[in-house]
């Protein structure tokens, strides 16, 4: 944790995709026990952002800062920041010919009861001998998210629209695993686990109750505040009057 | 004769390649060669019966009929010199409605650098038995050159059940030409596993299957090729009656070494199906996979199919699992031996965990 209480801090971030830039000037700061979301239409730089924290390589910074705990992080390879306590939930993880789901839980040295209890919470036991995602469903790519992430316990969970083609019985199982992984039953104060939600359709809300919103667009955060409000006034107006934002908020 | 006379810096090359020199682990019959000789050749089954084939020949005159009757004697000079040799290696007959489900082990131990092995297997499955073969193959520590020429004929007969799973360590400047062939009659299951993961000069191999009515063939090849290391490998499966089906399975990885992966697949009758896979993983610049499959079909209502697929671990799928705390070689390594570790359908739950064992156990060249 940095002095300011600060478990990650992201500084005037650039990132570019080859020759694309993605990200342009990104700043957000959050501190141990909250969860922030980020909504934005598709294209505007969102999983870019999480992948550019979890140290991805095809995320190339050309300027800025990301620490965590008050340290900097970006020349650091990906599982190096996930041994340090950064997670992360794909939204398309890639199949994996050959790896099997319950040897690479092994590898990440879980206890071998701790995995089959929390598959079998997921519905996932059967999954645990087959290779990664494949031939998986669209729900069961995503429980296996949670599963990993989860028995990872990284101290910044970042979820990369976790509820997307899920039905609303698994929305409810994954997000109640989710609030479990960030410790949602504590007071905050207490809590050790932070986040970034990705979320498209905004239900993960019901069950998370995050503590800001964020809207990006065009590889910019241009507005933020409470995630109820930020929520409603996009699905009041849409996107296209968070561009308005962009003004005021740099004013403020 | 038994295995003490292997010498005991070397029994640890033999549990390698899955032969239990201990008596620790159940065996229902075991058959050892060393060099040219036999050393062992003993069975605790009343229901089969296991001889060098030597003695074989001599006590059952049929046996001869069956030899080079799968196999051409003029196949190939490796056929040829195995022809012009004394039959060496093991007979193996288990007897009709006999369903034995503890493994049958064998081993070739080449003890004498630079020598050449030679040896004729006979296996009979008769009707309506089951039996599951595992038969290993390797040096002793000190022998860098060498060759191994082995043909195997194998009689499945109706409604029986034959697994024979072919495990190598060979010598970097081993050869070996294995030629086999199994007639596989109605209703019959045969099986068939090799893997070999050390680095060898040469190996050679293209066994065949003649698929009779309702009978299964099934081939699968796990190669992992080093440095130096050339393989030719796969099957061939000739569905010729109504109803048979067949398999080829060819999963190779290169961190050097060079591999033509091969499959054919004959669907000439009614209601034959078959299907092939020819996967190969390229660790790096210096190896080649060369995958042919083959599919022939001669009668319309066959139903013939494959997938082949080379190229290298897409970088996507190693950072994925980087994201997970592991470096990359831990999961390279993790996607390699997963690959490798295909599961088998038919085959007991003991040779797959022993196949399984000595993938996660093999050091891979020290590579990964």
């Amino acid at each position: 944790m940095d002095k300011n209480g600060y478990l990650l801090e992201v500084e005037d971030l650039w990132v570019k995709v080859e020759s694309k830039q993605v990200l342009r000037g990104i700043n957000l700061r959050i501190k141990k026990g909250e969860i922030h979301i980020i909504f934005g239409p598709n294209g505007s730089g969102k999983t870019s952002l999480l992948g550019t924290i979890m140290g991805l390589p095809q995320y190339r910074i050309i300027k800025g800062e990301i620490k965590f705990k008050g340290e900097s992080i970006k020349n650091m390879p990906s599982f190096e920041r996930a041994r340090l306590g950064i997670g992360l939930t794909f939204q398309h993880p890639p199949s994996i010919k050959g790896a099997r789901l319950e040897n690479l839980l092994k590898v990440m040295g879980i206890e071998e009861q701790r995995i089959k209890n929390l598959a079998k919470r997921l519905s996932l036991l059967e999954h645990l001998p087959r290779e990664i995602n494949r031939g998986f469903s669209g729900g069961e790519v995503k429980r296996s998210e949670v599963l990993q992430v989860y028995l990872q316990q990284p101290e910044l969970v970042l979820l990369d629209e976790p509820e997307s083609g899920v039905d609303l019985e698994n929305i409810v199982l994954i997000s109640s695993v989710i609030g479990e992984l960030l410790e949602k039953n504590k007071p905050i104060i207490k809590r050790k686990k932070s986040a970034i939600v990705i979320t498209h359709t905004g239900y993960i809300l019901d069950y998370l109750h995050a503590d800001k919103g964020h809207v990006m667009l065009n590889g910019e955060i241009v507005c933020s505040g409470g995630p109820e409000d930020v929520f409603d006034k996009i699905k009041k107006c849409g996107y296209e009057q968070c561009a308005s934002c962009l003004t005021s908020s740099k004013e403020k | 004769m038994n295995s003490e006379t292997i010498p005991e810096g070397e029994k640890k090359r033999l549990e390698k390649v899955g032969y239990d020199t201990s008596g620790k682990l159940s065996r229902s019959a075991s058959f050892l060669m060393s060099d040219n000789r036999t050393l062992l050749s003993e069975k605790k089954e009343k229901k089969l019966e296991i001889l060098s084939t030597e003695l074989a020949v001599e006590k059952y005159p049929w046996v001869k009929d069956l030899m080079f009757k799968l196999v051409s004697k003029d196949k190939d000079d490796y056929t040829r010199l195995a022809a012009s040799s004394p039959p060496r290696g093991f007979f193996l007959r288990v007897l009709p409605g006999a369903k034995i489900n503890i493994p049958v082990q064998s081993c070739f131990f080449i003890k004498t650098k630079r020598l050449s092995q030679v040896v004729h297997n006979i296996i009979v499955a008769e009707p309506e038995s089951e039996v599951h073969i595992i038969t290993g193959c390797t040096t002793a520590s000190y022998v860098k050159q060498g060759s191994h020429i082995g043909i195997t004929e194998f009689y499945v007969r109706e409604n029986a059940t034959l697994t024979y799973t072919m495990l190598h360590d060979w010598a970097p400047e081993v050869v070996v030409y294995p030629r086999s062939s199994a007639l596989v009659e109605k209703n019959g299951v045969f099986i068939s596993n090799y893997i070999a993961l050390t680095r060898v000069k040469e190996i050679n191999s293209y066994p065949e299957a003649h698929v009779k009515d309702g009978g299964i063939a099934r081939f699968y090849s796990i190669i992992y090729a080093q440095d130096e290391s050339f393989f030719d490998i796969g099957a061939a499966t000739f569905l010729e009656e109504k109803g048979a089906r067949g398999e080829i399975i060819n999963r190779v990885v290169s961190s050097g070494g060079r591999v033509v992966s091969r499959g054919h697949i004959l669907g000439a009758a009614k209601d034959t199906k078959g299907h092939m896979e020819c996967s190969g993983l390229l660790l790096n610049k210096k190896g080649m996979i060369h995958a042919i499959p083959e599919l022939k079909g001669i009668f319309p209502e066959t139903e013939l199919s494959h997938e082949a697929a080379v190229g290298k671990i897409a970088d996507e799928e190693i950072n994925y699992l980087m994201t997970r705390g592991i470096d990359k070689d831990t999961a390279v390594s993790l996607i390699v031996r997963g690959f490798l570790d295909t599961k088998i359908k038919g085959l007991p739950p003991q040779l797959q965990k022993l196949i399984a064992g000595i993938i996660e156990k093999s050091s891979l060249g020290g590579r990964i």
